[in-house]
């Protein structure tokens, strides 16, 4: 009984990452602008990479293999987010269209952002 | 003796040349007086002739210009239209046939591979159940594969690393910026990198500046643990000198050059390369020249599963992640700036 509860549990939450993921994709290639393709790609960093080794985290039971994914987990949501902040940081550096394609609230952020240091 | 020749002006080599250079034969010398008389003496052309023959000549050369126009804009018109058509057909007909022709050649030599996973293939053979019976006791070393590559087939694995070495290299003399020290002063080259590196980069990130004080010590630890076991569990040389590299590049990106260049420039990049190179062949040259002559040799395979075991192969482990981490890392910032 436990077991299959288990196995359920690992099911529903991969399969939730798996959408997530899939979603994450089809967001990069859909969405006009690098901006919000970022955004859809740092969902499938976050929340679909937590969701998918959570599952396997259940699926295989407490053991050192558990603690090793978790550290996985923990490694990936460190440094993905940042990857997917740099990118951003890049594309408001060199796009110079960036208030023709889209509402900018902050302009002057923008402008010293282009400048540099 | 070469034979010498008095009228070499009349040989045909030198009106060959002189042919060349007025672009017809030059007359015979009487003919030539003959021809300059009768033009100055009764064959003089009036004012009227001269004039039409000038509108004559003047005319042709006109005609001749549009037809060479025309034919010039017909062939560019034949090679936007048409010609650009075949030419695409062509080229995909080609790059079929050239697809096709790999796919034949490939298939062809899979079908006279050995089956897989039959007892009976050349690939089971005595070398490799000696290296998976006795490899342990032979080099001490737990992973049989680093006991392959660094101790049976070492020689090889110096070619390797000598491969990664000689392409640093050859990016090195392509991308090499000329620096200060070499010339004196800053070539122009060098600022517009300079300047291109410090436009298109977003600089001072302190999201990535926080990250990366978290994670560079973390990623170079986990590439010293790579190296240093491996001998006993999976890895080595060449995974752990890549995490390591990963690590170096990860700062160099938080922090800029000024920080890195404290402890990595061009001079690092050389001695460090030079010196696990070195240490390797010698240590290698060492173990084989004593291992062929039957001498007694310092180098013990130890106990098994041991830190400091296996003979050489964790030094020669050392060497090659070193080369791995500097080759890496001297690839991205030579792309990045043309310079270590």
């Amino acid at each position: 009984m436990l077991d299959i509860l288990r196995f359920a549990v690992s099911c529903v939450l991969t399969l939730g990452g798996l959408f997530v993921l899939i979603s994450g994709v089809v967001g990069v290639f859909r969405f006009p602008y690098a901006l919000s393709r970022i955004h859809a790609a740092a969902l499938g960093d976050t929340l679909g990479i937590a969701l998918m080794i959570s599952g396997v985290m259940v699926a295989e039971g407490f053991s050192v293999i558990t603690l090793k994914l978790l550290v996985v987990m923990l490694f990936l949501w460190l440094t993905s987010p940042v990857a997917s902040h740099l990118i951003g940081r890049m594309e408001v550096t060199i796009n110079d269209e960036l208030d023709v394609s889209m509402t900018v609230a902050d302009l002057d952020a923008v402008w010293h952002e282009k400048e540099g240091d | 003796m070469a034979k010498i020749r008095s009228d070499y002006e009349q040989s045909w080599w030198p009106r060959f040349l002189r042919w060349l250079d007025r672009g017809a034969a030059p007359l015979d010398e009487e003919l030539q007086q003959g021809l300059e008389e009768t033009r100055e003496g009764h064959l003089t052309l009036s004012q009227e002739d001269a004039a039409r023959e000038e509108q004559q000549r003047e005319a042709r050369i006109r005609s001749d210009l549009a037809r060479e126009e025309h034919m010039y804009s017909r062939l560019q018109e034949w090679r936007s239209s048409r010609g650009k058509k075949l030419i695409n057909r062509l080229y995909s007909a080609l790059a079929i046939v050239v697809c096709l022709g790999i796919i034949w050649l490939l298939l062809e030599t899979a079908s006279y591979l050995p089956p897989f996973g039959y007892p009976d293939n050349p690939a089971n053979n005595e070398v490799s159940r000696r290296y998976i019976e006795q490899g342990m006791q032979e080099t001490g070393a737990v992973n049989i594969v680093a006991g392959m590559i660094l101790d049976y087939r070492a020689f090889d694995t110096l070619g390797e690393s000598n491969v990664l070495f000689i392409a640093a290299c050859a990016v090195l003399i392509l991308l090499r910026l000329p620096s200060a020290s070499d010339g004196g002063v800053h070539s122009t080259a060098r600022l517009e990198a300079e300047a291109d590196d410090r436009m298109y980069e977003p600089k001072n990130d302190m999201i990535l500046q926080h990250a990366a004080t978290l994670l560079v010590p973390l990623i170079l630890l986990f590439g010293v643990y790579v190296i240093m076991n491996g001998h006993i569990s999976p890895g080595g040389g060449f995974s752990g000198g890549a995490i390591m590299g990963a690590g170096l590049i990860l700062y160099l990106n938080a922090f800029g050059f000024q920080k890195t260049e404290r402890f990595f420039t061009y001079g690092t990049f050389r001695v460090v390369s030079l010196c696990a190179l070195s240490f390797y062949a010698l240590s290698k040259a060492y173990s084989f020249f004593t291992g062929a002559n039957h001498l007694p040799s310092v180098i013990t395979p130890g106990t098994p599963g041991m830190l400091f075991s296996a003979g050489l192969i964790p030094y020669l482990n050392i060497a090659v992640g070193l080369v791995v981490c500097c080759t890496m890392y001297a690839f991205y910032t030579l792309f990045r700036k043309g310079d270590l």
